[in-house]
């Protein structure tokens, strides 16, 4: 028997899990329309390969990973692209997103694929067809899985002593793990195996929690039959014990240090679900096109459904048949899930769970009273923070004092608004203030930045007047020398030739001031020049912290 | 922007963010629960004081219901909203427990009316003062009406003339007493003013405990309010409202401190079960002590405030010129609650261990 660890606080909210693992995982129907975001990642957007019009086949390669943080998209079926344009996701901010619109053929049309034979392969090349193949953590944070493979600097994948499955699903309502394990284990062993390869990894970890009990016998079976030696390890019940830092604690007993990886301290954690992707990627050369669904809530059938990446969410709500008095949907679970604007919105990587919501379900809780310190949310913070100061600081715009007392820590479980007798929307206050000290960051770096450009300036032009000036008293000394002062002409003559001379100077000066290139431009020219500002504009964003020395190594060269 | 803090009280968010769920408690449950936690003690105090105790929860009640909406009206405050939190009502209940209960009417109501209106909502209503409402209330008290303060009522059987509950209410409002009795006749000083007289006339104290004013605990009846109080403090552990670490630390640093003297000198200094069972000290550990708002919320941190009460309950019990500490010790010790709060922050997840020892100094 292995010993577990506890970590501090954590809840134990009501699970709502039965109604929804009642049957097995269905497969949805072939929707009428798919729009697949072009961002289903943490980082930045896929580039489009695509164009509108264009015929793809499913597993096609439509959106390119763009940059060392990001992931490719493809078509999740065969079809025509209808539209590549912004439209609503499923995103705190309600702003749309770039997304390409796809009209399925019917035909479920596969384009080439095969499997790589792994044990014989670099892992470089392995990480890039994970790439290639769009995997991300399919927990929620749907982070890059290649860049979790890939080792740290000072970190060789060797020192990697465990390798940690994430079944644990501690939020409610959300089965779709749950069912994943029981129907799909032997899949996701085989992915776990791949992952440990991957990492060269020790031991192999599987933490369910003891919820699932169908679910740990079914990995246990399926670790049983590979041979492996894993270890399949039955946690107990407790949100948020499916934290990937809280489960680390759990298991190993171990505390990813705070602004740390788990690398760091020899441990590396993903998904079943996951797992069962990298299987998918690996074993059948097929790119990350479905995912399993929770439907449940307010709705007459809960159940799972292995769902197209890009399918409307009202398309799963219709096959749950949503009661009459359902207002409203959440994307994933009720502690950290995201209400939805609309029905439309696409079903991403990161959509776990929808569900269907009402007063009667989630009664609206009553208004906020002032925060009496009873510390209850301290009492289950498993961050060890306390909350009720962050609270204070928060509200009180006091944000050095909130990043003192560690509010980057706060990884937003909710659970600390959930026991608050004051009903307190904690953690609105927390990400309020998160958003806040980002924007004055990037505030600052910009000042900083205006700052240096002005004082370079100052300088530049400091030193253009000396130049200047050394240059006018090389010209006079040299005119002196040529020029004998008895030969010189009349004082009149010699003032008229100097106001010539001056007004030939300014009218240079005037014509070199202004660029000669952009008067008289066509249209065009105008719409590709402001294109190129928009470019410009973007890519000094992107490169803000090292953009500075660059900036000013340009200036230096127009000189 | 708009003012980010005020929505919350007009909005109702939970239908927008995450969490959606939440535990079904509201602070009017929790002060409701410890209201229902004083009852035990009330009943014994009514059983062998009569029914005086009352008519001084009432006074108070109504008091502090009508300076709390008063406040709440005069700082715009939706007044409806903040009364149902049941927090005035146990200031109130708070305080009637600490103070005689047959004292003229007036007594009780300007110390409730100052514990909410000056305590209360000058600091800025719930939540936001730092002292203990219901102590303020008392320490006004006892500093501008000590004559009121000292003639507590006689437990059945101990005075020279009872009273019935008419002739408490007659003398209660109208200050009259029947014919042939006075005021000392009905009154007498509490077991721990008697203790600290008799001390002083150099009595030794187990002659001293000898008197019918004493029990086998403390006082003859108000030792077993004490328990009343002690059995309702436990409720409250076992409901999870309070921690078992103010109750504990109080009770056990008054305890060695108590126990420290008497060892070293018995005829001089009291057993530590007396001072358990005397005066305010159970309703101190359990409910006053307690009170969130003004407490540290550290676990550590809670230990050293309530430690430092009951040092300083039994340094002014045995030393000080007041019979009892436990006003004085909470207010005191409520001075220190941010400094101890910020001194005994927890290490956060993650920067436990060598591996952050740089970061473990807070500010």
């Amino acid at each position: 028997m292995r010993t577990l660890f506890k970590f501090n606080g954590g809840i134990h909210p009501p699970g709502n899990k039965e109604r929804s693992t009642q049957r097995g995982i269905a497969r949805a129907p072939l929707p009428a329309k798919l729009v697949i975001p072009f961002r289903q990642h943490a980082g930045e957007a896929a580039r489009p390969v695509v164009r509108v019009g264009d015929h793809v086949l499913k597993g096609q390669l439509i959106g390119m990973p763009d940059g060392y943080f990001s992931s490719a998209v493809h078509a999740s079926t065969s079809g025509t692209i209808a539209a590549i344009a912004a439209q609503p996701i499923a995103h705190p901010s309600g702003l749309p997103d770039l997304c390409a619109t796809l009209i399925p053929d019917g035909r479920e049309e596969w384009i080439p694929h095969a499997a790589v034979d792994y044990r014989n392969s670099d892992p470089a090349e392995l990480r890039q067809h994970l790439r290639m193949c769009g995997v991300v953590g399919l927990g929620g944070a749907v982070f890059p899985s290649d860049l979790k493979l890939r080792p740290l600097r000072g970190h060789p994948n060797k020192d990697i002593g465990t390798l940690i499955l994430n079944g644990a699903e501690c939020e409610p309502y959300i089965t779709c793990d749950d069912m994943l394990m029981r129907e799909r284990a032997a899949e996701i062993v085989q992915g776990a195996e791949m992952l440990r390869f991957m990492l060269e990894a020790g031991e192999v970890l599987i933490g369910i929690e003891d919820n699932k009990p169908q679910a740990v016998a079914a990995m246990r079976q399926a670790v049983a039959d590979s041979g492996l030696p894993f270890e399949v390890v039955v946690v107990p019940t407790i949100y948020p014990g499916g934290s990937a830092k809280q489960l680390i604690r759990v298991l190993t007993g171990l505390e990813v240090p705070s602004g740390k990886l788990p690398t760091e301290i020899g441990v590396q954690c993903f998904n079943v679900a996951t797992a069962c992707s990298v299987y998918r990627a690996l074993a059948h050369g097929e790119p990350l096109l479905s995912r399993i669904v929770t439907i449940t809530g307010n709705v007459r059938r809960a159940q799972n459904y292995e769902v197209l990446l890009g399918t409307p969410v009202q398309e799963l709500v219709a096959l749950g048949e949503a009661l009459p008095d359902t207002d409203r949907y959440i994307m994933g679970g009720p502690m950290m899930g995201l209400p939805l604007s609309s029905t439309a919105i696409p079903l991403v990587k990161a959509s776990n769970c929808i569900i269907a919501a009402s007063d009667k379900l989630f009664p609206p809780a009553p208004p906020a009273l002032p925060c009496i310190r009873c510390s209850r949310c301290a009492q289950v913070c498993p961050a060890d923070l306390q909350p009720m100061d962050l609270f204070w600081f928060s509200q009180s715009r006091e944000f050095d004092k909130a990043q003192q007392f560690s509010l980057f820590d706060c990884i937003e479980c909710g659970a600390c608004s959930y026991v608050c007798p004051s009903h307190i929307p904690l953690v609105q206050y927390f990400q309020f203030a998160k958003s806040e000290i980002r924007a004055r960051e990037q505030d600052q770096r910009a000042a900083d930045h205006a700052r240096e450009r002005h004082e370079f300036r100052e300088y530049r032009i400091e030193r253009e007047k000396q130049e200047k000036a050394e240059r006018l008293a090389a010209r006079e000394q040299a005119a002196k020398q040529a020029q004998p002062p008895a030969a010189s002409a009349t004082p009149a003559d010699d003032a008229q030739q100097k106001i010539q001379a001056a007004i030939a100077r300014a009218r240079e000066q005037a014509a070199a001031s202004r660029p000669k290139n952009t008067d008289n431009l066509t249209a065009q020219q105008q719409a590709e020049i402001a294109e190129i500002e928009a470019r410009r504009a973007k890519a000094h964003e992107r490169a803000e912290p090292a953009g500075e020395v660059a900036d000013n190594h340009s200036e230096g060269r127009s000189q | 922007m708009p003012r980010f803090a005020s929505f919350s009280l007009t909005n109702n968010m939970s239908a927008f963010f995450a969490p959606f769920i939440s535990k079904p408690d509201t602070v009017s449950a929790i002060m409701l629960r410890v209201l229902l936690a004083l009852l035990p003690g009330i009943a014994l105090y009514v059983w062998h004081f009569g029914p005086a105790i009352l008519v001084s929860i009432a006074l108070a009640s109504l008091t502090a219901l009508g300076t709390e909406a008063l406040m709440l009206k005069l700082r715009d405050r939706p007044v409806r909203h903040f009364l149902s939190d049941n927090s005035a009502l146990l200031t109130g209940w708070l305080l009637a427990l600490s103070i005689p209960p047959l004292a003229p009417w007036w007594l009780v109501v300007v110390g409730t009316a100052f514990a909410i209106a000056i305590a209360k909502h000058l600091y800025g209503g719930l939540g936001n003062n730092p002292f203990n409402p219901a102590m303020v209330g008392y320490a006004v008290l006892i500093v501008s009406f000590p004559a009121q303060m000292t003639h507590w009522i006689a437990p059945h059987g101990l005075g020279l003339a009872e009273l019935d509950f008419l002739g408490q209410l007659e003398y209660i409002f109208l200050g009259a007493l029947p014919p042939n009795v006075t005021l000392d006749a009905v009154t007498m000083a509490t077991p721990l003013d008697t203790l600290k007289t008799r001390l002083h006339l150099d009595e030794p104290v187990n002659q001293i405990l000898q008197m019918p004013i004493y029990g086998r605990l403390g006082g003859q009846g108000s030792e077993m309010v004490s328990l009343g109080f002690l059995l309702g403090g436990l409720y409250l552990l076992a409901a999870r409202i309070v921690t078992w670490h103010i109750p504990v630390a109080y009770l056990g640093t008054l305890f060695a401190a108590a126990g420290i003297f008497h060892l070293a000198d018995p005829a001089h200094y009291a057993a530590p079960l007396f001072h358990w069972f005397s005066g305010a000290a159970m309703l101190g550990a359990f409910f006053i002590l307690t009170d969130p708002i003004t407490s540290p919320t550290t676990p550590k941190g809670k230990l050293i405030f309530a430690a430092g009460a009951g040092l300083l309950t039994y340094l002014i019990r045995a030393f000080g010129s007041f019979p009892d500490g436990v006003a004085f010790a909470t207010l005191l010790m409520n001075i220190c609650v941010p400094l101890i709060t910020l001194y005994t922050q927890p290490p956060v997840f993650g920067k436990k261990g060598p591996a952050s020892g740089k970061e473990k100094g807070r500010p």
